[in-house]
């Protein structure tokens, strides 16, 4: 008994919370790239938090149940369809075997988290069921879903309720204009002072190739490496240094013309100056921007970033305590 | 007759040729049906094709080649018979 893909969508993956402790040897994190959204559907289901869901990329899979199950779908505004008939997000609904999920296209958001009672349960790899498709690891196969997979579920904790709705207040409104906070450093003296200045003036475009791997980032005026003799072992471009370590969220201006963001499927390091890095609250952010949406860059400070981290963590337990008694 | 609008699922930038020297998939005044490409959408490094998913008359392309797009916008208008 399981679900079985009839139609995969552009990009969908087995996820959970990631694969930590392993970046250091090349295997990068992976996981839901909006981490909280992911939590907040398990959370419904009354789930492990770090129970395996799946990752629904812009377009959502067609999957046909073989058995009944109750899911919950957070994240990108992706309305579902049971049988044709439309069903509210943020919600624990009921499906019956034989019936078909599909997705709507995201009205706002780029991924929806498509979390089943009892978890997704393809087997542990280096302690996650998270999918990283470049080292062919983890998830379903080590590779996204194709037409014909047929995906175990885990057994439903007994306490979960079909018609439980997360409430409005903790549901993320995603904008088409975001602004992404950054921690400035290892590299940003390698900048000029103008460069700098233009960097967080300009508002930036989304590119279209953006995937698990890396956010490209256009239409922002192109950014002046201070000169200097390349030391020995750095490539000859200005923007590139002796290799590296490349944090999750650390951001690399190849040439001076448009920044990447790492995220959660990115190289563990390389040749290029990473001027800063975005915090990590704001990764969940990141994970919803669909190609032609537009951000900022903002400079803070490390106490600034902590107090973020503390604000989220803080609402995410208010969601567990709300859930827990209703 | 009545206008059927052949909307976008994905957002990404819209081609109308398979290749930049290629003939462009269809043109205003073609006839087309449910499985004719009309155009491509580029995003996350795949290129996805775009389906006329009626029968009728191409009257209109409402975008432009190698422009971008979002999820719901309307590609282009087909005149179908009722």
């Amino acid at each position: 008994m399981s679900i079985k893909v009839i139609k995969p969508g552009l990009a969908t993956s087995v996820q959970d919370k990631g694969r930590e402790g392993y970046y250091h040897l090349g295997i990068p994190p992976s996981g839901a790239m909006d981490q909280y959204a992911m939590t907040l559907a398990n959370l419904l289901l009354k789930n492990d938090e770090n129970a395996a869901v799946l990752e629904c990329a812009l377009l959502g899979p067609e999957l046909l149940f073989q058995q009944d199950a109750m899911v919950a779908i957070c994240g990108a505004r992706m309305v579902p369809k049971i049988d044709g008939q439309i069903m509210p997000l943020d919600t624990v609904l009921d499906i019956k075997a034989g019936q078909t999920l599909r997705f709507n296209y995201p009205t706002s958001g780029a991924r929806a988290y498509l979390a089943v009672a009892g978890g997704i349960d393809v087997p542990m790899a280096l302690g996650s069921r998270s999918t990283y498709t470049l080292g062919s690891l983890g998830g379903h196969e080590g590779r996204r879903l194709i037409a014909g997979d047929e995906l175990p579920i885990g057994q439903p904790n007994a306490h979960c309720q079909v018609g439980q709705s997360l409430p409005e207040e903790f549901i993320t409104n995603i904008g088409k204009e975001t602004i992404l906070r950054i921690i400035p450093g290892m590299y940003i003296h390698r900048l000029t002072d103008d460069a700098v200045e233009r960097f967080y003036e300009d508002s930036w475009t989304v590119g279209s190739e953006a995937d698990r791997i890396g956010y490209r980032f256009k239409d922002g005026r192109p950014m002046d490496f201070i000169p200097r003799k390349p030391p020995f072992g750095a490539g000859s471009d200005p923007s590139n240094i002796v290799d590296a370590c490349y944090p999750i969220g650390s951001i690399q201006i190849p040439a001076g013309k448009e920044p990447i963001v790492l995220h959660r499927d990115a190289v563990s390091g390389g040749g290029y100056a990473t001027i800063g890095t975005v915090i990590s609250t704001d990764m969940d952010l990141i994970g919803q921007m669909q190609p032609n949406y537009k951000a900022q860059f903002k400079p803070i400070s490390m106490a600034e970033a902590l107090t973020a981290r503390k604000l989220k963590q803080e609402k995410l337990q208010r969601v567990r305590e709300r859930l827990k008694h209703s | 007759m009545a206008s059927i609008e052949i909307i976008s699922p994905l957002p990404g930038i819209f081609y109308r040729r398979p290749s930049p020297e290629s003939d462009a998939f269809a043109n205003e005044g073609d006839q087309v049906d449910n499985n004719s490409v009309i155009g491509l959408i580029e995003v996350m490094k795949q290129f996805s094709d775009l389906t006329a998913d009626t029968k009728g008359k191409l009257i209109r392309f409402c975008v432009e080649d190698s422009e971008p797009v979002e999820p719901g916008q309307v590609i282009a208008l087909i005149d179908v018979e009722e």
